[in-house]
């Protein structure tokens, strides 16, 4: 009971570990994902925002369609984000425009807007929502018509008409930012040079480039997160082997005098209390790695929409070495004090 | 017999120290044992007889005097000279039997082996023949709380004696056992003095049991008396 015990309580701090790490890690993944489905090539971005920047549409609409006639540039969509949840968001955009540059949305159940009050979601926010095309979702204050339901991975969970965005934003004549894409692709960087010199002060990518700042270093404060928490893992794991090893040295206190007295050295001894220590590690690390599985299932099932949790397979080891470094630690004592044991006490002990 | 001392002992004292309170446990004990010996030591309760079996199993320091078991001098050793000494010249049969609850007879009988440096295969024909005299042989895997008490004591024997120890240290051997298993322990801690040659000291309360030794010594108030 003491060694599932242990075992479980070891396996908590490596499953948080790896539900933390997958969800920075799927988050990222699906922006990816639903950025690269847009199908533009570059992307253009007002001056001063963040990577991470969610909300607010300080470029004029009139740009847009001043990008949209330069050279090689063959569609501009502009689009207005406004965040639902914290990692949700709703666009507003172009239908007609957006089919045409990204290919057009695959809808799985109804299609495009055809009347006021309408909204298109995707498969994982109507799984969410438990909803169907042609039921009702309540978003921003108001219930809407769910008027198609879209494949997941592109743009947005959440697509109304552009207008109908910018006026419950207070945005009207407003875009968040504007996608370009070019009559080939080969012309990405010449055109970005083009727009630099046309908008110095505004933040344009190619959308590869763009992606690619996708990751957990350039999410500010997220790193460091992720290390406290490994931190707290080494803390726990140091915790729970040192008290439960401690209980095992008390328990067997006579097994510990029967070694001494068979000639098993102090080291002998240590070695035992760090293997089993070692062992509860191991166990813990496994039973962490099968929670994670756990917690992926319990997302995909209840939020598939506003979070999204990968399995990263590389962090097994890191979090397993974690647990295990806490796990030796707090075998140290425990185990000293086994190999300090007076051989007659240990033998008289009941 | 007559193969020379195993083990000697001169004027050896231990002093337990019970807070302020020094307590005498020997207060100049000496003993010679020759090889091939089978030793009973008999005494009161308190009379020092599990002290000297400790200090001359390597599980207690003395406070002074001299002891020498295989001609090494423990007086010298440090814990972790007394330590080999364990593992090497001595094996040690409880009263308790002490025996690994959670594995074997065979597992018990091989950690012994095994923290003794002896990792290779089974046991060799020889120790076979032992167990078989012993009359476990047929019980090896079974682990203590399947075993009769008897068993128990001789499985216990048996890893005393895996090692091929210089000298084998009982404490009682007999005593949580009931006559008939007594009787087949000490019959067969004779068997292996007589067949093997094995040396043996024996701590006992029992008169019947210390009659299975070539001699007895008695101790009391922590003196050898006769």
């Amino acid at each position: 009971m003491r060694t599932l015990l242990s075992v479980l309580l070891i396996g908590v701090p490596v499953t948080l570990i790896l539900t933390l790490v997958g969800l920075s890690h799927g988050m990222l993944e699906d922006a990816q994902n639903r950025t690269r489905g847009v199908g533009a090539d570059i992307i253009v971005r007002p001056p001063g925002t963040s990577l991470l920047t969610l909300s607010g549409a300080p470029i004029p609409e009139a740009l847009v369609n001043y990008l949209g006639k330069l050279p090689h540039v063959t569609i501009a969509v502009g689009v207005v984000n406004f965040p639902i949840q914290t990692a949700l968001v709703a666009i507003g955009v172009d239908v007609r425009r957006f089919d045409a540059m990204s290919g057009g949305f695959t809808y799985l159940q109804g299609g495009p807007f055809n009347g006021p009050d309408q909204v298109i979601i995707d498969q994982y926010y109507a799984a969410q929502q438990h909803v169907h095309a042609g039921g009702t979702i309540s978003l921003l204050n108001r219930d809407w018509k769910v008027v198609g339901v879209i494949a997941g991975g592109k743009l947005a969970r959440i697509v109304f008409p552009i207008q109908v965005l910018q006026n419950l934003t207070s945005n009207a004549g407003k875009v968040s930012q504007v996608y370009l894409k070019l009559d080939n692709p080969q012309n990405t960087s010449s055109v970005i040079h083009d727009l630099k010199a046309r908008m110095p002060d505004y933040q344009i990518y190619s959308m590869q480039e763009f992606t690619s700042l996708f990751n957990v270093s350039n999410i500010q404060g997220l790193r460091q997160f992720i290390t406290v928490i490994m931190g707290v893992g080494v803390i726990i794991g140091f915790a729970v082997v040192c008290l439960s090893m401690y209980m095992a040295v008390l328990q067997r206190t006579r097994e510990i005098g029967i070694l001494k007295s068979l000639g098993g050295s102090k080291i002998f001894i240590l070695q035992i209390i760090l293997l089993e220590a070692l062992l509860l590690g191991v166990g813990g690390s496994i039973l962490g790695i099968l929670l994670s599985f756990g917690a992926y299932w319990l997302i995909q099932t209840l939020v598939p929409a506003s979070i999204q949790m990968a399995i990263v397979p590389i962090w097994w080891g890191i979090a397993s070495g974690i647990t295990l470094l806490g796990a030796a630690l707090g075998a140290l004592y425990p185990g000293i004090s086994a190999a300090r044991h007076d051989p007659i006490e240990a033998l008289a002990y009941e | 017999m007559n193969k020379g001392p195993i083990i000697e002992v001169r004027d050896l004292r231990k002093v337990y120290r019970m807070g302020e309170v020094e307590v005498p446990a020997l207060r100049g004990v000496d003993l010679r044992v020759e090889a091939g010996e089978f030793l009973s030591i008999v005494g009161p309760s308190g009379s020092g007889k599990s002290t000297l079996f400790h200090i001359i199993g390597g599980l207690a320091p003395a406070t002074s005097g001299q002891v020498k078991v295989a001609g090494e001098d423990l007086a010298a050793m440090s814990d972790a000279g007394r330590t080999r000494l364990r593992r090497r010249s001595v094996g040690f049969v409880f009263q308790k039997f002490n025996l690994l609850p959670n594995l074997t007879a065979r597992d018990n009988i091989a950690v012994a082996r095994f923290i003794a440096g002896q990792n290779s295969g089974g046991f060799s024909p020889q120790f076979e023949e032992v167990l078989r005299l012993l009359g476990i042989a047929h019980r090896l895997d079974h682990k203590p709380h399947a075993l009769s008490g008897g068993e128990q004591q001789r499985v216990a024997i048996a890893r005393a004696i895996v090692n091929h120890p210089a000298i084998l240290l009982a404490d009682e051997p007999t005593g949580n056992l009931d006559t008939e298993n007594s009787k087949a322990v000490l019959e067969v801690l004779a068997d292996l003095n007589r067949r093997l040659g094995q040396t043996i000291l024996m701590i006992t309360h029992n008169p019947e049991a210390a009659g299975y030794g070539h001699r007895i010594v008695q101790m009391r108030d922590g003196r050898v008396v006769e």
